[in-house]
């Protein structure tokens, strides 16, 4: 039987609502930034439903094409900038990184409770413009509609501006982490993969996000100044917009998968029982894609008067992409190649992520190549593509990554069954609602439209059902985890029987990660020499 | 060897030793200067690419601007960078006095940097040479001239609220020096506020030329 330890971070030094709003424990900072992410993705979500439910029927049915358009929006802008950007990296990263690499806490304690604060405010600020009567420019805030639309456009864009500060301060303090607090014993190329993607990650949040800051910044400017800037009208060039929004962004995009394929890694070795495959080829294409996402960005403006000779070089960039994907795809399967596969509930969220991530990555080269995408931009094959990628990568790999590490944070097991069937549920509610749309764009069907033609129905209806599929299933699937919370059986330090530093410590963890220093006798993926013993019954 | 010394006050629990703190502390500044090149960088971007649509228009846009108070500028801010520096070699030489007044020296260059930009900025108020659709003066040739001061008063705007926020870090040092936080054992703020200082510095020496001096 496992026993609970006496003393660990949830109860140490402190309890008490208090201790943990000014704690400088990164445990307890990672774990608030779950609980808000966890939130603003279920709120995201049920706007998605929402929207869904207007689609079922091809006519207006129960909303107008103005609050349909703010519907949107907010679902963009709450998924982009209040969910995904910090779910991995402030989430579980914070959690982590530390204790992955053996170090006390990140280099800088005050500053990582900070970036909780100032993300939160941002949040706050970006929610507040519902009150104000809502947002209905896209995510993207393309000018010159941004700056002349009479929504409440600035108080979203100065909460993005805000959050902006909280990824870079999360990004400042993981590199200043992983370069200087790795423990005696710990180089380079013994740190876990997840450690990889959160490197490539804060090498992108601390290299955009100031550009996007400034755009906003802009932006703002522009529409209480009228500097001129993004107007025609006044000499200026709306375009230049674009470029700014999409040299942050395209990257932005990457600090969404990047950690996300840092926890397939785990995941992929964990449950296959074997090292991983290529493991350098692994860790520097985190930083190949690190790297050349700062020079696509283009693609997103093949149709914004972007000259030809521009549009092919970020096409033949953009095809670049695909080469470190590829290699972490192929050395993901090689790692499995023989190995000794347990089926668990992360392991399943894995192999989802194999097949849907992949399905992204590439109709991701589709859109690559300009000709291809004259015809789909702006319909709903791209909408298809990067929910593949965002939701059917990242989110998943987000859902394996909380499964996986959920007994050690806190201590207690869910129900592994349940688990497992809502993540195939899940599978297949995702690819009911998402492989039609794939086919209704490639039939023309626009995106950001609340009403459509009738030829496109039948498929919207597959979408709606899935959507709902979906919902439900993820709603459950949470449900479960927290149940666990105050329900689960006890787990002991390593359920899984895995490798990593993080199962040598207690669960949930010691306050000061470690009771005892542990000797690093071994590196996260040595099952070819050691094997460890789970102390739960898989 | 006595507990103090082997856990000086102000080495936090997770660092091992004052070293790997000090380290920690200036990699993370110079990843912090990073985002700040980048922040500017958005702006550098935005005067080149009008400038080149626009030279005309550029070249008779900034003969409005003063260049002999921008080059006195210019002058207060590099002296105001040596101070800054010798501050810093003060208190590694344990000298905490002169380590106070030359941060003192420094605050009071930071602010007659502003007072200049003060009579500047007023001057072009009076004018009417303000950003976008506030621009009202007529004496300029070439299209668009608002897009020019658009873009002087974003950059230099947003350099001065830098300015301030490296006059408000420094005296936040000399409190701390005078209270005795530092030695020549731990500076570690001064020398990283000294790093800011430097690119606060060095961004206005890109800016003096690139609006002022355009031939």
């Amino acid at each position: 039987m496992n026993t609970f330890p006496e003393t660990h971070y949830l109860n140490a030094p402190e309890k008490g609502i208090k201790s943990w709003l000014t704690t400088l424990d990164h445990k307890r900072i990672g774990v608030m930034y779950l609980w808000a992410v966890i939130f603003f993705f279920l709120f995201g979500g049920a706007l998605a439903m929402i929207m869904r439910s207007e689609l079922f029927f091809p006519g207006a049915d129960f909303m107008t094409a103005n609050f349909y358009n703010k519907l949107f929006t907010l679902h963009g802008a709450v998924m982009v900038f209040l969910f995904i950007i910090p779910a991995i990296p402030a989430g579980l990263g914070n959690f982590f990184l530390p204790i992955m690499i053996g170090a006390k806490d990140v280099a800088f304690p005050r500053l990582n409770l900070a970036s909780w604060y100032v993300y939160l405010a941002g949040a706050l600020i970006a929610v507040l413009s519902i009150l104000l009567g809502g947002f209905d420019t896209g995510w993207t805030f393309y000018t010159p509609y941004s700056t002349s639309t009479d929504s409440a456009v600035i108080s979203v864009v100065l909460g993005a501006f805000i959050m902006g500060f909280s990824s870079i301060l999360t990004g400042i303090n993981f590199i200043v982490t992983i370069h200087k607090l790795r423990a005696p014993g710990i180089h380079w190329f013994s740190m876990p993969l997840f450690i990889w993607g959160l490197y490539a990650t804060a090498i992108i949040q601390v290299a955009a996000t100031p550009v996007l800051a400034i755009t906003l910044v802009l932006l703002i400017l522009e529409r209480t100044l009228g500097i001129g800037i993004f107007d025609p009208a006044m000499g200026g060039d709306p375009v230049l917009y674009q470029h700014f929004f999409w040299f942050y962004s395209h990257p932005a995009v990457y600090v969404m998968i990047l950690p996300g394929m840092g926890i397939i890694s785990e995941l992929i070795t964990s449950f296959s029982r074997k090292k991983i495959f290529g493991y350098k080829a692994v860790a520097y294409s985190s930083l190949g894609i690190a790297f050349i996402s700062f020079l696509v960005w283009g693609h997103h403006m093949y149709t914004s008067t972007q000259s030809v000779l521009a549009s092919t070089i970020f096409s033949v960039l953009t095809f670049l992409v695909g080469i470190p994907s590829g290699i972490k795809i192929f050395n993901w399967l090689a790692t499995l190649y023989k190995g000794s596969i347990r089926f668990t509930s992360p392991m399943l969220y894995a192999f989802s992520f194999l097949i849907l991530f992949s399905i992204g990555g590439l109709t991701g080269i589709f859109l690559g190549s300009m000709g291809t995408d004259v015809h789909l931009h702006d319909t709903y094959f791209i909408v298809a593509h990067f929910h593949f990628t965002m939701m059917g990568g990242t989110v998943i790999a987000f859902l394996g990554g909380l499964h996986y590490w959920w007994p050690k944070m806190f201590g207690r097991m869910f129900n592994e069954k349940l688990a497992q069937i809502l993540a195939v549920l899940i599978f297949i509610g995702f690819i009911l609602t998402f492989v039609p749309q794939f086919i209704n764009g490639l039939h023309g069907m626009p995106r950001r439209y609340f009403m459509y033609v009738e030829q496109y129905t039948f498929n919207n209806q597959l979408s709606t059902i899935g959507a709902f599929i979906l919902g439900f299933s993820l709603f459950t699937a949470f449900a479960n985890l927290f149940v666990a919370i105050w329900k689960g059986k006890p787990v002991g330090d390593n359920p899984w029987g895995v490798l990593g530093l993080e199962w040598k410590t207690t669960s949930p963890p010691d306050p000061h990660n470690f009771s005892v220093t542990p000797e690093i006798t071994h590196g996260p993926y040595d099952y070819d020499k050691v094997l460890a013993k789970p102390t739960l019954d898989l | 060897m006595s507990n103090a010394e082997t856990h000086p006050t102000y080495l936090q629990h997770h660092f091992a030793d004052a070293e790997q703190q000090m380290d920690a502390a200036k990699t993370g500044m110079w990843v912090f200067l990073l985002t700040e090149i980048l922040t500017f960088g958005g702006l550098f971007i935005a005067y080149a690419i009008y400038r080149a649509w626009n030279p005309e228009m550029f070249h008779f846009a900034h003969k409005a601007l003063n260049a002999s108070m921008g080059a006195l500028n210019t002058i207060v801010l590099i002296t105001s960078s040596l101070t800054m520096a010798l501050s810093i070699w003060s208190m590694q030489h344990d000298k905490k006095k002169q380590t106070f007044w030359y941060l003192m020296a420094t605050v009071l260059l930071a602010a007659t940097f502003m007072v200049v930009k003060y009579f500047e900025y007023s001057h072009k108020f009076h004018l009417g040479q303000l950003p976008g659709k506030y621009y009202t003066y007529t004496g300029i040739e070439g299209a668009n001239p608002h897009i020019f001061f658009s873009i002087y008063f974003m950059m230099t705007g947003l350099h001065g609220l830098h300015v301030l926020i490296g006059i408000g870090l420094i005296i936040w040092l000399m409190v701390r020096t005078k209270k005795g936080h530092f030695s020549s054992k731990y500076y570690t703020p001064l020398e990283i506020t000294g790093l800011f200082w430097h690119l606060v510095d060095m961004i206005w020496i890109f800016l003096f030329p690139l609006l002022y001096l355009i031939g």
